[in-house]
């Protein structure tokens, strides 16, 4: 599949023009201060809005599946380096919120700093808002429709075994251990029977895990020493 | 007001989204079904259903239309559901956008760094907690009224889980099977 017709994107660039040269000396701050590579292709605002857009667009259900199309969306154009990719996934995956969502906070920034990463974030969003106001408009309509109402029936078991199945799949790689599993079932009862708000469990578990880490690290260091 | 209620509580859903949009929907069900009752676990499915069928991220497309039908429930007119809308996409987005940029400015301390890693590898186990209880939540007498709806759950999920079908299709032959069964 062919995702990168570039017509309309080249019709944006040309108004571009005068944008960029005005944000020339700020853009120039960046890549003196945080020293991106030099060599990358500069990106015009609209070309980033664009192409993010396609990649908000085409991120349909999870994140993981649009990775080659991200890559290949941004590698083959230049803006970020092939070698630097596995990182950035690496960081993205990490960092709190949506996959597809912090590519793009991140590759924007590697292209064109602070600007670029928030003309980027936009982009990626700006189809789901589209879409889905479009949606809500016409569905709230439909709602009350007899037939609307059998399919949505029908629909309902399976969304919660789509919530079920990546949970499990989610558990086969996080949870080594007993103790992990343990984590797991507690915070279910907790959040599903107790109606604990998860935040304070996310909380609670991260200053927990923080601590052990740190005190792991210390006494690996005095093992080095 | 409820704009500021929903971009403070839609801020820290993005803010403790940890593990990607799974975590995000089971966050997202917590705050607005179970602890502010904003709508019930009938409309939440449903939202679901149509944010994984829509382009889009699963998280920004469930975040936009809730936003839009909190609103929507308390009689607000159009324009003002997507005000809504919009104040929850943007609170769901801006914790990445500060903690992603400041990651960039700090690339190489996080690279390879094993507190870090830890902190992960135990927020982890949690997060698939958070998910199973978003199932459980969501598996109401509304959403399972009869023995029909388990045989639907049922194979939704071995289709998902042995024969690794794609989610669209999953929900596309829910909704017919939900015309042929009831």
């Amino acid at each position: 599949m062919n995702f990168s017709s570039d017509t309309p994107a080249d019709g944006l660039h040309l108004i571009s023009g005068d944008l960029a040269d005005a944000h020339y000396f700020f853009i120039h701050y960046f890549f003196i201060t945080f020293a991106v590579n030099s060599r990358k292709i500069m990106a015009s605002y609209w070309k980033i809005l664009w192409v993010f857009a396609k990649i908000g667009a085409f991120t349909i259900g999870g994140g993981y599946a649009m990775i080659p199309l991200i890559q290949n969306e941004i590698v083959r154009r230049g803006w970020l380096e092939e070698k630097d990719f596995p990182d950035i996934i690496a960081l993205a995956q990490s960092a709190p919120g949506l996959l597809a969502v912090n590519i793009s906070i991140f590759a924007g920034y590697r292209m064109r700093g602070v600007r670029g990463s928030i003309v980027a974030t936009l982009g990626s969003i700006l189809p789901s808002f589209l879409i889905i106001l479009l949606i809500a408009m016409a569905f709230s309509g439909f709602q009350d429709d007899p037939t609307v109402r059998r399919i949505f029936q029908g629909i309902r078991p399976v969304v919660v075994a789509l919530i079920a199945v990546p949970m499990l799949q989610m558990a086969q790689k996080a949870n080594r251990n007993i103790l992990a599993w343990a984590v797991s079932l507690v915070t279910m009862v907790l959040v599903a029977f107790l109606k604990v708000s998860p935040i304070y469990i996310l909380v609670i578990v991260a200053v927990v895990s923080y601590t052990v880490a740190k005190y792991r690290e210390s006494t690996r260091k005095k093992e080095d020493r | 007001m409820i704009y500021l209620e929903l971009f403070t509580t839609f801020f820290m859903i993005g803010l403790f989204t940890i593990g990607g949009g799974y975590a995000m929907l089971s966050l997202i069900q917590a705050q607005v079904v179970t602890i502010h009752n904003w709508i019930d676990e009938k409309t939440f499915t449903d939202i679901v259903a149509i944010s994984q069928m829509t382009p889009g991220p699963v998280g920004i497309n469930s975040a936009t239309y809730i936003g839009y039908t909190v609103l929507q429930q308390s009689g607000a007119p159009e324009m003002m559901c997507i005000l809504g809308s919009f104040s929850t996409t943007i609170a769901v987005v801006l914790p990445s956008f500060i903690i992603v940029l400041g990651i960039c400015r700090m690339y190489s301390r996080f690279k390879n760094n094993t507190v870090f890693e830890g902190l992960m590898s135990g927020i982890k186990p949690a997060v698939v907690g958070l998910i199973g209880a978003a199932a459980i939540v969501l598996m109401t007498k509304e959403n399972f009224p009869d023995w029909k709806s388990w045989v639907l759950f049922a194979a939704a999920f071995a289709a998902s889980w042995w024969g690794k079908a794609n989610p669209i299709i999953v929900i596309l032959a829910g909704g017919m099977s939900g015309l042929i069964l009831y």
